[in-house]
């Protein structure tokens, strides 16, 4: 039997964002699934109607009718009572539902018996990243945030030298590096200001610089806490910690002219970072984009859902629906999202749906289950993100130490080569006692060409040596002299190995050269 | 020709062979290097035949052409990736020409020694040497007669295995007989015995038995090493022949075979020493076998491999400005060099920066990598060595391993526990993205755990790495 999936259209005020885009329509019938839309569903996002009929997607006229005849609802703000009470036991919802905040919500769905599969409670392991909705919105979040803000800046982000004049770059600060943050980071830098970037964790230090932007250092000795052990989210930190944030963020205040805050904290109020002094410290014409007003806001005078416009001439922008203002682009990465999900749903990609709950991810992100309300989940079995290490700093050796241990190693490697001169020479004069003159004379060959040897070899370019090993064989086929001179014996023993051995020296010498000479044939500059 | 013209010869020959090993410093002058290899053995070969003392001719002619026919057909039709193979075999002839030429330095002696004086004086060549030679002498002669038939035989079974596990005859893995290296050890222990013996005149016997005494030592010693050490074993073996070739040329007396010999021999433990260090490993643990112990429990693997498409890595290739790929011996099995020059040439086309990295390691012969990239057409001047290249890795966009992975495990650097800790390692891990083609979740050769494929900048690209190549070239092209 073919699983229905069905898109309803978004009933919240001034959603435009659609669950289910014709793109990831076309991939979730690969799976092996039906798919459902109600009309006009996509069109504030741009997908139209024939669009997804194109697609294969039967186009149903409301909601109602939709609820009826789908197996699997997915949607994009959390339901709504009225949408709760239509789901039956045997449905399934996904959509972002914020368990937390919405008890009596989730109440309402265990008593239908329908199952909810929460997005935003999607684990954040590397395997789960593909279906991680907060992220992807997240990032939008970001990107929308800094054309807001330059939308209501009077001024280019990026410096200029025109003929009417220089424009100095504008001066961007983004306080908390999470998606969202990184995402503002990463519009601002290629919009050409400069980008000051800070945030608790200092594991992201590298993140923020890999961007761009600068990352904003506080003279604060305190043994921060790592990020990894809460999943990645930054945690409260200490007053004192707090004070030492706040100074800084003071003195920075008057050089900024746009400030994003992104900063969250799980499960709490967004904590208030800056405050009405800073706010009034900032020049005229300055933008403040306020990513956390949902939870409060990061800023004093956010208020949420408005743009304000302070005494001296300060934007306090407080929107919430930043990835619904870009609802082509979120519709298409949150269907993503979902079509992900259905995908590790739909392990067989055969239309079946198994429900694991064993899975870490599905069973995280699932917060009712057969009547049962399954939330919150046990912790994940895998960490979420590898624990950070110290990082040892390399010691900065003064110039007297450098010299010295310059000086220690030229010693050693002079004793070294001595020792060997020493013990080498020894070693021939024990030799040179006994053996007679003719031996001696060979021996002085051999060992000059030991040390020629050494000296040639260490030349050979690394590339080449396969070639060397080629033409070594060849060379090596020179034994083929020695066969040669016993050859002309009066033994036929003799007469016989030394026949063979010129058979088989010259293999090596024709082979060995001829091969040589294909391989450095096919060198070739470009 | 006279014994002054012939040693004339022998010292241009000595000088042309020294010519020819210094030449291969850069590609294109060992194009021309080879040359002199070439007219040095020429003019050796053609002195000695003409010289005084040498009969047999139609042998000599016979066995010549015969030779050099087969030498051709086999340098002709080798496939670059057999390039190991030919290489061992072509080592195992020349330990088995020491041992004949050994056997026949004995055989010429006794019936040398067992003439009447006016017979001695009559005598020409070799036979004339021998017969000239003081009782010191004779003595130092049996020493070296002996070290170089030692040496050949342990160099033609050690070869002889070692081509068999580079041709996939034999079962690459590292096997022992019970008793492992002892035996080893009591064969050696034996044949010195043997020697003392063979010196106080016990007759050719003890030569045999040291003989078969040293086919056993090669066949186990080189039984006992895996698939991955082969680069040390074959640029070993390599030396050994040469040795060989030196200690023939002191029963001889012949300068020009002592000169090659120490070239080769000294050329081949160059080898295996830039080997050795490659893989931070004594040469001793290389041959006695295994990987050292470890001193502690191996670092945790944290995170999981996260499987990618063809057409997620085109989309990255497109986007990407710098790019370098790092083939290892898996490229060589799936014959995926040319696939991967055709990438190479095609994202160079368009305006793309595409290196090769080369761990000195990387393949089953020192700079096996070069060659098949080569004979792919991938010119040489963007193929790097891994110090020069190793720094360039934080400000490259995407990087491509194809088929190796002790080369490439961050374990060496961060986990002092690893087995392969200090072993110095191409640090692809700091490249924006990385992409492994792999042809499943195994460890590499060592057995180890590579945490580069659980880092969160790592995709694993599965599958037969000529056929995601092929699959990867079809969407980039588009």
């Amino acid at each position: 039997m073919r699983v229905k999936i069905g898109a309803p259209k978004e009933i919240f005020e001034g959603e435009s964002r659609v669950a289910m885009t014709p793109e990831s329509a076309l991939q979730l019938q690969k799976l092996g699934h039906e798919c459902f839309i109600e009309a006009g569903a996509g069109h504030s996002a741009g997908f139209e109607d024939t669009a997804y009929t194109k697609a294969g997607v039967t186009v149903v006229g409301s909601a109602a009718e939709l609820f009826g005849a789908v197996d699997f609802v997915v949607k994009v703000r959390p339901p709504t009572e009225e949408e709760v009470g239509q789901l039956r036991s045997d449905q399934t919802l996904i959509s972002f539902f914020y368990p937390a905040q919405n008890k009596e919500l989730l109440e309402a769905a265990q008593k239908t018996g329908a199952s909810v599969i929460a997005m935003d409670m999607v684990p954040r392991i590397s395997r789960a990243q593909k279906m991680d909705a907060l992220s992807s919105m997240a990032n939008i979040s970001g990107y929308r945030a800094v054309i807001e803000a330059g939308n209501n800046f009077g001024r280019f982000f990026t410096g200029q030298v025109t003929a009417a004049g220089k424009v100095p770059p504008a001066k961007v600060l983004v306080v908390g590096a999470g998606v969202a943050g990184l995402a503002a980071i990463g519009a601002s830098t290629a919009l050409g200001a400069i980008t000051y970037a800070f945030d608790v964790r200092p594991e992201v230090a590298e993140q923020i610089e890999s961007m761009g932007a600068e990352f904003v250092y506080l003279d604060f000795e305190e043994q921060q806490q790592d990020g990894a052990a809460t999943g990645g989210y930054a945690a409260p930190s200490s007053p004192e910690f707090r004070e030492a944030q706040l100074k800084k963020f003071r003195e920075l205040a008057p050089d900024m002219d746009i400030v994003i805050t992104t900063a969250l904290i799980p499960g709490r109020d967004a904590p208030k970072l800056w405050l009405a002094d800073m706010v009034a410290a900032m020049k005229r014409g300055s933008v403040v984009v306020d990513l956390a007003a949902e939870r409060g806001g990061n800023c004093d005078l956010t208020v949420k859902d408005e743009k304000i416009v302070t005494e001296n001439g300060v934007t306090v922008i407080g929107y919430t629906d930043f990835p619904s203002k870009m609802a082509a682009q979120s519709s298409q990465l949150y269907a993503t999202n979902i079509r992900h999900m259905m995908t590790d749903l739909t392990p067989g990609k055969d239309g079946v749906v198994n429900h694991n709950m064993e899975d870490d991810v599905i069973r995280g992100a699932t917060v009712t289950h057969q009547g049962a309300i399954t939330f919150p989940p046990p912790p994940p079995k895998v960490a979420a993100i590898a624990a950070a290490k110290p990082k040892e700093k390399p010691k900065e050796l003064t110039p007297e130490e450098i010299r010295a241990a310059e000086k220690a190693a030229f010693k050693k490697a002079t004793r070294n080569q001595i020792t060997l001169l020493a013990v080498g020479t020894a070693l021939l004069l024990t030799v040179g006692a006994f053996a007679p003159a003719s031996f001696m004379a060979h021996f002085v060959v051999f060992v000059l060409a030991c040390f020629v040897g050494f000296q040639v070899i260490w030349n050979v370019s690394h590339s080449l040596h396969t070639p060397l090993m080629a033409v070594t064989n060849a060379v090596s086929g020179i034994v083929i002299l020695g066969a040669l001179l016993q050859i002309g014996s009066g033994n036929w023993l003799v007469v016989i190995l030394a026949a063979l051995s010129v058979l088989i020296a010259s293999i090596n010498i024709v082979g060995g050269f001829l091969v040589t000479r294909r391989m450095l044939a096919m060198f070739q500059k470009s | 020709m006279t014994i002054g013209i012939v040693s004339a010869a022998y010292i241009a020959a000595a000088v042309l062979f020294i010519l020819s090993l210094g030449g291969l410093s850069g590609q294109e002058s060992a194009k021309r290097a080879v040359w002199y290899g070439i007219v040095g053995m020429g003019m050796a070969v053609i002195a000695t035949i003409f010289g005084p003392g040498v009969g047999h001719w139609f042998i000599i002619a016979l066995m010549l052409i015969g030779g050099s026919a087969m030498g051709w057909y086999v340098a002709k039709t080798v496939e670059m990736t057999e390039m190991p193979q030919l290489v061992a075999a072509l080592h195992s002839f020349v330990g088995l020409a020491a041992v004949f030429i050994g056997y026949n330095a004995q055989i010429e002696l006794t019936r040398v020694q067992g003439m009447d004086e006016a017979a001695r004086q009559a005598l020409q060549g070799f036979a004339a040497i021998l017969a000239h030679k003081t009782p010191v002498e004779v003595a130092i002669l049996k020493v070296e007669v002996f070290l170089g038939v030692f040496i050949g035989a342990v160099t033609f079974t050690g070869s002889v295995v070692a081509f068999g596990k580079l041709a996939g005859k034999v079962d690459g893995k590292a096997k022992k007989l019970p008793g492992g290296h002892l035996l080893n050890a009591a064969a050696a222990l034996a044949s010195l015995v043997l020697l003392v013996m063979f010196m106080q005149g016990a007759g050719i016997w003890t030569l045999i038995v040291m003989t078969l005494l040293a086919f056993f030592i090669g066949y186990h010693l080189i039984m006992g090493i895996g698939g991955a050490d082969m680069p040390v074993v074959v640029s070993m073996l390599n030396s050994y022949s040469g040795w060989a070739a030196a200690a023939i040329g002191f029963s001889l007396g012949n300068d020009l075979l002592i000169v090659t010999g120490a070239l080769v021999g000294s050329s081949g433990a160059i080898l295996s020493y830039i080997m050795c260090k490659a893989m931070n490993r004594s040469f001793i643990s290389v041959i006695l076998g295994g990987f050292g112990g470890t001193t502690g429990p191996a670092m945790e693997v944290e995170g999981e491999q996260v499987a990618i498409d063809a057409a997620g890595v085109a989309d990255a290739l497109n986007d990407a400005d710098s790019i370098i790929i790092v083939p290892g011996y898996g490229m060589a099995v799936a014959q995926a060099q040319n696939a991967v020059s055709e990438l190479t040439s095609m994202l160079r086309g368009r305006g793309k920066t595409v290196r090769f990295a080369i761990h000195p390691v990387a393949g089953r012969l020192p700079g096996h990598m070069n060659v098949l990239l080569a004979e792919a057409r991938v010119p040489y001047d963007i193929v790097m060595e891994m110090d020069e290249i190793n720094d360039d890795f934080p400000e490259t966009d995407v990087v491509i391993v194809i088929g190796s992975n002790d080369i490439v495990n961050p374990a060496a650097q961060d986990d002092p526990n690893s087995p392969i800790a200090g072993m110095p390692v191409l640090e692809v891990w700091k490249a924006k993205q990385v992409f492994v083609s792999k042809r499943g979740q195994g460890t590499g050769y060592s057995g180890i755990e590579n945490p580069l494929f659980y880092k969160e900048n790592t995709r694993m690209f599965y599958g037969d790495a000529k056929k995601s190549l092929e699959e990867l070239l079809h969407l980039v092209r588009m």
